[in-house]
């Protein structure tokens, strides 16, 4: 308790982590309040025809779709589906890829090669492009798609806790475990895990942007959960034979993604600073 | 000697991921699907249709023959034909090329001309109203959904201001085909209204890819010219009277840039993914634009070719950026 209270306190004295807070907090509100905050919650399912494509008014905030369906409920209902992707694609990623980081930081020898190995493959080709071969392949569903980001994220995972581990025992608290006999279960999961935990956090954050960001393409490009679903990326696509008259239709979901994934990437940074001193901002494209 | 060992070292590497990454292709499409063939024969075929069309294509083998044929066939540079095009997926992919080699290239050199001059004055005046407005466009570059950037721009750009074509590559006739670059084909046969048109079709699809790689350098460069101005080189030089001037574009820059330049060989292969999405905003016809057709008309073969000659591009490029960094960067040598 008192640790976590450390990292917000240091969080909200730096500005940019601190917006990236309250723009995740306000995602966790509107994803749980929808039924709530929403104006016409039913218009996720329901047509009305009779008042497509309506500019914003007092009636409709951000203007309707090509169904007539008010778009800002719609959107309070998509950050649900973005929040699930997010959470459920980077849970499994690091339930894949920590075990393996942790096995092949471990062990040295050919199980250990063979794992980084292997994590090398998948981070070897674009995100995107293989993300696209298995949601093409699975279908266009929402489990697919998360299958999908799973399936290419967690090599992320596995080596930086390949790397930090492997640090780890350098460090003398480790032998002297090791050399009082603590098993190698013993050892990983209560001494070195603890240890590694800051790094993983940070990247689990930097990966909740990237995956919305990805899922967000894969939902444009028709690979996301078919409709009617309210999925950002597939409203965006939908816009676009209604362009320029119906400016707004494309521009909320796209803001929508950008704020999310800016929380995320501002969130990463500030832990980044916060857990982990030696790296300094020094985030780029590549880290995914 | 030394590098020729290390070189050959790194190409050892390259075969095996390559196998590797053919494996992970041959698992997506042969492995988890339910029936590949069924997928491939369509919803209305009969059981009959199928189990034929099984033996035509070699289904009903053991999976490790199936794979050593597959690796074979493309070995020979077959990947089948598109169910689509009717025609030999590779020769697809290789007349789409150069538009998207075009493109990215394009936005790289973009974003290397803007990037790394603005990371360097972003550096030199820390803190001051550039610095702060840069740092706002290097953290929306990571955080936008290119496809919508794209798309915004477009709205503004081509529908509002018609200042720009909407989409496509060229409007007309294509320039005499040398290089297949149509820019540098333009420029080459002296035809400089069509290099005008196409550079007018290039701005956008350009500016788009090029603002994350953008964002990249001006924060990576930024950060390296930072390092490097507190070192006790720098220290000496100023000690010494060289101008500033001098110091900053010719010492600092120079050892700043050793690890921008990795970044640069990395980011080439990203631009290369991110052209997928953006071809696809703006109808350019690339290899992303096949890539996606092919996904809306369930054209199976197409997306599977499209993924190993991507994955193929992106290993080839991570193996010069490796090479050329050791050229570079002497201390890299030693590991």
């Amino acid at each position: 308790m008192t640790a976590a209270w450390f990292v917000l306190t240091r969080l909200a004295r730096d500005r940019s982590a601190l917006i990236g807070l309250v723009l995740i907090a306000l995602l966790v509100v509107c994803a749980v309040l929808a039924p709530v905050l929403s104006t016409h919650p039913d218009d996720v399912f329901e047509l009305h025809p009779a008042e497509r494509l309506q500019a914003p008014s007092g009636a409709h905030w951000l203007g309707t779709d090509r169904m007539g369906s008010d778009m800002y409920s719609r959107l309070l209902f998509g950050a649900r589906i973005t929040i699930v992707i997010g959470l459920i694609a980077v849970g499994a990623s690091l339930a894949i890829g920590v075990p393996i980081g942790l096995v092949a930081g471990y062990y040295h020898g050919w199980l250990s090669d063979a794992l980084m190995r292997v994590s090398d493959i998948f981070l070897a080709v674009p995100q995107v492009v293989l993300a696209i071969a298995i949601a093409q392949t699975l279908g266009p569903s929402l489990p697919n798609v998360i299958l999908a980001l799973s399936v290419t994220y967690w090599p992320w995972f596995a080596r930086v806790v390949y790397a930090e581990t492997r640090a780890l025992q350098k460090e003398i608290f480790v032998e002297s475990t090791a050399a009082l006999g603590a098993s190698p279960w013993r050892l990983t999961v209560l001494h070195v895990l603890p240890n590694i935990a800051s790094p993983i956090i940070v990247r689990a954050s930097i990966g909740m942007g990237f995956t919305i960001l990805t899922a967000a393409a894969l939902g444009f490009l028709g690979l996301g959960p078919p409709p009617p679903t309210p999925e950002w990326g597939r409203t965006i696509a939908e816009s676009r034979e209604f362009l320029p008259d119906a400016w707004w239709y494309a521009m909320a979901p796209g803001l929508a993604i950008f704020l999310t994934v800016m929380g995320f990437n501002l969130l990463g940074d500030g832990l980044r600073d916060v857990l982990d001193p030696r790296l300094r901002r020094r985030r780029t494209i590549r880290d995914g | 000697m030394r590098l020729l060992a290390l070189a050959l070292h790194r190409l050892l590497w390259f075969a095996p991921t390559l196998l590797g990454l053919l494996v992970v292709t041959f698992v997506i499409s042969r492995v988890i699907p339910a029936d590949p063939v069924a997928l491939v024969a369509g919803e209305t075929a009969t059981p009959a249709q199928v189990e034929a069309l099984r033996r035509d294509l070699g289904f009903d083998r053991p999976l490790v023959v199936q794979f050593v044929d597959y690796v074979g066939r493309l070995v020979r540079g077959d990947m089948g034909t598109s169910l689509y095009t009717r025609r030999p997926i590779v020769e697809d992919l290789v007349a789409r090329l150069p538009a998207t080699i075009e493109l990215t290239v394009v936005a790289m050199l973009v974003s290397i001309a803007v990037g790394i001059p603005l990371g360097v004055l972003s550096a030199l005046w820390r803190n001051s109203l550039l610095d702060h407005a840069l740092r706002v466009v290097t953290v929306s570059g990571l955080a936008i959904a290119s496809f919508w950037l794209g798309i915004m721009l477009q709205l503004l750009f081509a529908m509002r201001l018609g200042w720009t074509p909407l989409n496509g590559r060229l409007a007309g006739f294509p320039p005499r085909p040398l290089t297949g670059f149509y820019l540098l084909d333009a420029a080459l046969s002296w035809d400089w209204p069509t290099f005008g048109t196409a550079l007018a079709h290039l701005a956008l699809p350009a500016a788009t890819l090029a603002f994350p790689a953008l964002a990249t350098l001006v924060r990576f460069t930024r950060a390296g010219v930072l390092d490097v101005m507190q070192s006790n080189f720098v220290l000496y030089e100023r000690a010494m009277g060289l101008p500033r001037p001098l110091i900053v574009w010719k010492y600092i820059l120079r050892s700043a840039l050793t690890s921008t330049v990795t970044q640069i060989g990395l980011l080439f292969g990203i631009l290369l993914a991110g052209a997928v999405v953006t071809e696809a905003v703006f109808d350019w016809p690339g290899i992303g634009t096949y890539a996606v057709n092919s996904i809306i008309r369930s054209d199976y073969n197409a997306v599977m070719g499209f993924t190993v000659w991507a994955g193929a591009i992106f290993v080839v490029v991570n193996l010069v950026v490796d090479v050329a960094h050791t050229l570079v960067d002497p201390r890299e040598r030693t590991t």
